[in-house]
This record gives structure tokens, sequence and C-alpha cells, in this order.
């Protein structure tokens, strides 16, 4: 047995005990959906930064670094300012007038069942996209790291864990599933830095020097080389004509979007008060802030020391490199092959980054270490993404609009349990079928939506006293329906692949709208559609109840206890 | 429970009333207190922030000048952006520290049976 396959059996059995204890502590609705509210503002920080750090970021931007350099690291910056969103003006006011989703602060106003409905369709969106761009990944990562499972066994092993932790453990289980992963995930970190730094003899000026060796290149639409950069210098990812605002775009979606994640958000109802809400992002912010500037050693660590071409094309299983030998343009054998065999990668995977950086300096045992804790990364944000959506289903959908409230505590838990079950069969299904589709896009997408639709009408829902019914569901689609169709018009989806290409755009045509994110564009579409509608009806009975809102936010009084 | 649609209005009196404490001077003192700091500081780090990609996007040859050695003004002005995030966040925190007190102003008044 592998070292890998074992430590993550390990991390299995971990985790499995703690659902079975957070299993007897799991009956009633508050317990199922937010622990009880008896997590502590320390642990919540912790959790907040297990949900949070997915695997896009610790090996997706550990692999856009090695593979970009200095752009790559934009986007850690991103994810730790946008915590200043979440801490200034939602996480506090959200604890004291919301239940257990983000629909319940949407629909306090007018306890309208449009909102309510709106409201859950954006978080099934966003947790569902999310959720899919997780699990397609884990495949390929997975199958890679333990080469005992296959593509489609790490699918369904990943979802199949995820649906058992919140099944049988509810939030308790999958804040502590968070909690050990981001110890995991820390301890890695650090240990992946302290390594490359001491390959440097812990001189940031030699590292810095050996970053400025790496050489890149920036290639036209003909892929004439038009510039060559070194590493610390940007522009290798953004450049051309519409580079700039593509940074800027970005930007708007990783600090908007972030306050409207809702599996971000439900977690701020596991802690007792709005006082241990603010605990909580502190402490995430100091965890995910220490993180993501350690991305520099692992990012530029593994653009030095391991190399852009030695983490690119990965194929494993002797049939796999063989098919490969014998056919090598063939997209429809390809296919069919990693339908069969499951494990063959022929597309650059930069995920790898990380993983081989970790072995190429602490052995075989550390790559281990890293493979396991890439796959704990993975399971502890589709759980959290698990529980976020399934809450939105049993709570906003099915009893507060289809059966109108009148259902039991234990039928609402059971209805979310089933929910949660659907939901991940749901996504395997999806992953499997998508495998062999570019599919990064779709956590771009999820921000989108979530800075798009949700943070426009949470924000004015909070803070603007004439901000009614008719504003929150307008500007909420507007936003749902600009990110999806910028997106679909997007380079992230449209592109005419080479037919040798494996792992294709959706549509094959030459892309309409030029920015891969279209937050620039939706997050400003969002705001004034609801603005706009707001304005544009008079709702006094809205009004009426910020008096009410705003007291409730302002203090904590009546808040969830 | 407001969230839940169900819940028939309770009669009046047990519920606090909204309205008074909202006019109270108390809470509006808290309030204004509150977004004395959140506006200015929300603009500041917003502010901040875009500079990174602006200057980035629209000035890459100011940004890749090299300061300390082979280190370049992005990378140091990315850095930055983390000691800005944690420094608001320090701000922050400490001025809550008096919206708490506020707060149980607001509270106490409420319990006392001031705002009915």
């Amino acid at each position: 047995m592998s070292t890998s396959l074992l430590l993550f059996l390990v991390f299995v059995a971990i985790t499995l005990v703690i659902t079975y204890f957070a299993a007897r502590r799991t009956k009633t609705t508050a317990e199922f959906y937010s622990a009880g509210r008896s997590i502590t503002g320390f642990q919540n920080g912790w959790a907040i930064a297990g949900d949070y750090m997915s695997a896009a970021s610790f090996l997706g931007i550990s692999g856009l670094i090695a593979f970009f350099g200095y752009d790559g690291f934009m986007y850690s910056v991103g994810w730790l300012v946008a915590y200043l969103t979440v801490l200034l003006l939602v996480a506090e006011p959200l604890r004291n007038t919301g239940k257990y989703t983000m629909a319940d602060v949407l629909a306090f106003r007018l306890h309208n069942k449009t909102v309510r409905g709106v409201a859950a369709i954006s978080t099934l969106a966003v947790s569902l996209f999310y959720m899919i761009a997780q699990m397609v990944g884990a495949g390929s990562l997975v199958s890679l790291l333990i080469p005992q499972f296959s593509f489609n066994t790490a699918i369904v092993l990943v979802g199949a864990l995820m649906v058992v932790y919140v099944i049988f453990g509810g939030m308790l289980a999958t804040t502590w599933v968070q909690i050990i992963k981001a110890v995991l995930l820390m301890t890695g970190t650090i240990l992946l830095s302290l390594l490359v730094l001491a390959h440097f003899n812990f001189s940031i000026g030699a590292f810095f020097d050996a970053i400025a060796n790496v050489k890149g290149t920036i290639k036209d639409a003909a892929g004439t080389v038009v510039a060559t950069k070194d590493f610390t210098q940007p522009g290798l990812l953004y450049n051309g004509k519409w580079g700039a605002l593509g940074l800027i775009s970005l930007g708007v979606a990783l600090i908007f979007g972030t306050a409207g994640l809702p599996h971000i958000l439900v977690r701020f109802y596991t802690v007792p008060t709005a006082k241990a809400a603010r605990t909580s992002v502190v402490w995430a912010m100091i965890l995910i802030g220490a993180f993501y500037i350690m991305t520099t050693f692992l990012g530029f660590g593994a653009a030095t020391l391991v190399g852009k071409a030695n983490i690119g094309v990965h194929v494993t299983g002797a049939k796999a490199a063989a098919f490969i030998a014998e056919h090598p343009d063939d997209a429809a054998k390809l296919n069919e092959a990693l339908t069969t065999n499951g494990y063959i990668v022929p597309a650059p995977n930069n995920n790898l980054a990380a993983p081989l950086l970790a072995g190429k300096l602490g052995g075989d045992i550390f790559l281990s270490f890293i493979a396991a804790v890439a796959f704990a990364t993975i399971l502890a944000v589709v759980a959290g993404l698990t529980i976020a959506s399934s809450s939105a289903f049993a709570h906003d959908v099915w009893v507060n609009i289809v059966r109108h409230g009148q259902v039991s505590q234990g039928d609402e838990v059971q209805v979310a349990r089933i929910a949660a079950g659907v939901i991940g069969v749901l996504a395997i299904l999806l992953a499997i079928a998508l495998k062999t589709l570019n599919v990064a896009f779709l956590v771009g997408l999820a921000f989108a939506v979530a800075a798009s639709a949700n943070v426009p009408a949470i924000l004015l829902t909070l803070y603007w006293k004439r901000f009614n019914t008719t504003g929150t569901i307008v500007g909420m689609l507007v936003g749902l329906v600009a990110s999806l169709v910028l997106i679909a018009m997007s380079p992230a989806v449209m592109g005419v692949d080479a037919p040798t290409v494996v792992v294709r755009h959706l549509i094959q045509a030459k892309a309409i709208f030029p920015l891969d994110n279209p937050a620039i564009v939706s997050v400003p579409l969002g705001f004034l559609a609801a603005i706009v509608a707001a304005l544009l009806t008079s709702d006094p009975e809205a009004e009426g109840s910020f008096h009410e809102l705003t007291v409730r936010a302002n203090t904590g009084l009546g808040a969830e206890a | 429970m407001a969230t839940n649609i169900s819940t028939p209005a309770p009669p009046q009196g047990s519920e606090p009333n909204w309205t008074a404490i909202e006019r109270s001077a108390d809470f509006k003192a808290l309030v204004s207190a509150k977004m004395r700091f959140i506006i200015p500081a929300t603009i500041v780090f917003v502010c901040y922030y875009f500079a990174l990609p602006i200057l980035v996007g629209y000035a890459p040859d100011l940004m890749q000048h090299k300061v300390i050695g082979s280190i370049n003004l992005a990378y140091l002005f990315a850095l930055s952006e983390f000691a800005m995030a944690w420094i608001v966040m320090g701000l922050y925190v400490r001025r809550a520290r008096d919206f708490d007190v506020q707060e149980k102003h607001v509270l106490d008044e409420v319990k006392s049976g001031a705002l009915r």
C-alpha cells in the first residue's frame, strides 16, 4: 500500500469517527444546519479557513504562479482582502438577523416567498458550480496522486464521503472536518515553505534572484512570441488589449464575491453571537493571509525548483502511456481511453505544482503527505458546499415555500438529509459527465454570481431603508443572468481547440465577450438593477420592517440563540 | 422568529418596540459611530486594493522596477495589501469594542423597559 493511500485512509478514519460522535448531537434543525450554534469564534475561524481554501486556491494558485509567475499571486491578494468586505459589512449583521440560510436575511423584511425562492436558486447555483469544479479537479488530481484510484473512483469516493459527513454529522461534523483540514493544510504549507527557503539558505534575496531567472513568453493570437518576461514581472497571464481590465474584473469578483458565497455565510450561524462571528473572521483572516503569503514559496518554489516543463503533461499507467504513443493525435480515442482507464491526463495539469515541489524537496513521504492534504482540502470544501445547498433546499424551498412552514423539526432535518444525498449523487454524475470539459470557469462563475446576484441584495437589504422585494428579486435575477450569459460568451467557455486537445472548451467558437471574468460588468449591473427596481416601486411594508431589521442587526436583540 | 413565515405575529408587548429603539438617542449614536468607521474604512480598503490591479495592468513598467535586489515594486505592493488588510482588521476590532459598550447601553435601556 502506498504512503499516500495510507495517510488518506487515516484521514478518512478520523473524520468518520468525528462524524459518528457528531451524529449523536445532530437531531434538531439548529443542530443540523448550524451545529447548535456551539462553535467558538476561534474554532469557526479555522473552519472558515478550511471551508474557503479550496483545491482551487491551494493547488490552483501554486500552479498559476508556477506557470505564469507574478500574475498568479494577484489571486492570493484578492482572496484575503475579500474578507474585509465580510468583516466590515456582512458577518455581524448576518449573524444577528438570519437563522440558517442566506435567504433568511434576504427574506427578512417581507417574508416574501419569491425572494426566498430566488435566493435559494442562487445558493444552489453557486454551490453546485463550485462543487462540480472541485469534484472534477478532485477526480484528475486524486487519481494521479493516489494511483490506486481511477478518475471515477476518486469522484465517487469524494462524493460519498461528503454525503456521509453531512447526512450523519450535519454542520458539526462538517465543521470539524474543515478544522482538521485547515490544520493539515497550514502544517503542510509551512513545512513546504521552510523547505523552499532552506534550499536558498534562508536568503529571500537569493530566492528572488532565482525567480527573476525563470522566463516566460507572451504570445499573440497567431502564436508568435511578442515579449519575454521574467517571473517576478507582471503580464505573463493577463496581457494584451484586455489584460488590465481582466485583472481588475477578477479583483471585483474576488473581493465582492466572497461575501456572497452561501457556504461561507452559513458558517456565521454556527457561533453563538455576533461578537463570536467577528472573532471568527479575525482568526480566518490571520490564517488565510498567512497561507496566501506562503503561496509565494509554493508557487515560485515550484517555478524555480521544479520548472514548468516538469509540471506539464502527466500520463500514468502503462496502458495509457502505450495508448498515447500509438494514437498521439486522436482525440476521440483519447476520450475513450479516459473513460475506460480513467487516469490519463494528457493536458498540462498545473494543479500538480505543489505536490511535485513537495516530492522534490521532501521526498516521497512528504509528497504523500501533501497528496493527502490535497484530498482533505477537497473533502472539507465539498462538505461545506453540500450542507449549504441542502439547507437552502430543505429550509428555504421545502419548508418555507412548499409547506408554508408547516413542518416538524424532525421532518425538516429528514428532508435536509435526503437533499444532501440527492445533491451528492447529482454532483457525482455531473462531475463524471463533464470530466473532459474545461470546468475551471465554474469557480469564476460561482464567484461572479455570488458577487453580482447575492452581494447587492445582501448589502442593500441590510443598509438601505428604501430597498424592497421588487429590488431584491430583479437585482438577483439580473445579476444571475448577466453572470451566466457573459461567462457563456467569454473565453472561459468559448474557444476553438485543436483536435488533439482532450480537455475542451464547452463551446467551440470564438469568444464574444473578451474577459474571462464578467464581474466588472455584472456586479454594477446587479447593483443598478436592484436599486432602480426598488426606486420604481413603493413598498411601505418593506420600509417599515427596516426598523426591526436595523435594530436586530446592530444590537443582536432577538437573534437566534 | 421573524424568519419563519409560519410563526403568527406575537401579541403586542412581548415583542420589543423596534421603532422606539431605532429612534432612541443611544441607538442612533451606535449606528452613526459604526458608520463613521465602516464607510471610510471600506472606501480606503477598496481604493487601496484596486490600486494594485490598476497599476499592474496599466503601468507594468513602473511596477516591475526592482527595489531590493530582484524584488520589484509589484511584489512589494502586493505584500503591502496583506499588511493593509490586517491593519484595517486590527483597527476595526479595536473600534468595535466601543460599539459593544454602546450596544450594551441600548440593550440595558430595552431591558429596563424605557423603550416600550
